[in-house]
């Protein structure tokens, strides 16, 4: 039962990107920021695992001349997200 | 064996640990769709505004028409003058009463929002108002055409079904409980739309009592202070 639990998913941030993400289309740096709580290195490199991981799909555009960068999960991510969730309800006892 | 001790992690976890796991994940994905700022006081202040602009509306018709009217026209469409100025004054009493509890519902809501130190128009605020706001600009389009054959008496059911279907659309992107709100709206102008001599009090009843009760229900379960010892 434990070895369900996914590795990647120990950081409460990177839990917190797939969450957001799982109900989400595209999301961008800035709404991660006001969603999370986080500064902007340690979402860095947190959004750089999951993407080396291809858990999420990253956009790059420029919205008028500012550069956007936005995330979207995959199918494998959002399935290894599902697959956590569902390995932290079996830990916890039926009431 | 690194492995299993990246596992024992678990072990010590207890199950409130998980528990608040779930609990923050959950937080994160309502936070992140819904637009959960909304006051339940103004839902009270819009029911106020509401019954006070239907008193008037009463006090106007029984004024120019009498209690011997047709439930239907209002007597419009003829000669009879008086009751075409009738119609531009329950408009204007009309459009007065949306945009007065309008300002109201976006002043506590943006009170409530800052107290919570959230973002008032995020892309969740955005998505529950188009999401209103297309059922509602289909049904006010819908109300002027009534007025304009000269059948202002349908005007207050289609006003509560297009409200009720409204709330019932937005409800995905905010509190559920709105849900119910529409479904007794749309029961409400129902029930008007075969009994149009009550009208206007079916009207009142649905923006006015409705609003009041809902939004002191809401207030009470999520906004009202909760005192120190059961916090």
């Amino acid at each position: 039962m434990i070895e369900d639990l996914n590795k990647a998913f120990e950081s409460r941030v990177r839990l917190g990107i797939m969450a957001v993400l799982a109900v989400n289309e595209w999301i961008d740096h800035a709404q991660f920021k006001e969603l999370l709580g986080v500064t902007d290195g340690n979402l860095a490199s947190h959004l750089a695992a999951l993407e080396e991981l291809k858990y999420v799909q990253v956009r790059k555009r420029f919205i008028g001349k500012r550069p956007n960068t936005s995330y979207r999960a995959t199918i494998p991510g959002t399935k290894a997200f599902r697959a956590h969730l569902d390995a932290i309800e079996r830990l916890i006892p039926k009431p | 064996m690194i492995s299993l001790l990246c596992n024992a992690k678990y072990f010590v976890m207890d199950q409130n640990e998980h528990l608040k796991e779930l609990a923050h994940i959950r937080g994160l994905m309502d936070r992140s769709t819904r637009f959960l700022s909304l006051s339940g006081l103004s839902g009270v202040f819009a029911g106020c505004v509401a019954l006070v602009g239907a008193v008037l509306a009463r006090y106007h018709i029984n004024e120019t028409l009498g209690p011997a009217r047709d439930v239907l026209t209002y007597g419009t469409g003829g000669s009879y003058t008086a009751a075409n100025a009738l119609l531009i004054t329950l408009i204007t009493d009309a459009a007065l009463v949306l945009l007065v509890a309008l300002l109201g519902a976006g002043w506590f809501t943006w009170r409530r929002s800052r107290k919570a130190g959230q973002y008032l128009w995020d892309a969740s605020a955005r998505r529950l108002m188009w999401n209103m706001l297309i059922p509602l600009a289909v049904g006010g389009i819908f109300c002027l055409a009534l007025f304009h054959y000269g059948l202002p008496g349908l005007v207050p059911p289609a006003t509560l079904i297009f409200y009720g279907l409204a709330l019932i659309n937005a409800s995905k992107f905010t509190l559920d409980e709105i849900r119910w709100l529409g479904f007794c709206e749309l029961a409400l102008g129902l029930v008007a739309l075969f009994w149009l001599e009550a009208g206007l009090l079916f009207w009142a009843l649905g923006f006015g009592v409705l609003h009041i009760v809902y939004g002191a229900l809401m207030y009470l379960r999520y906004e009202r202070e909760v005192p120190a010892e059961r916090a």
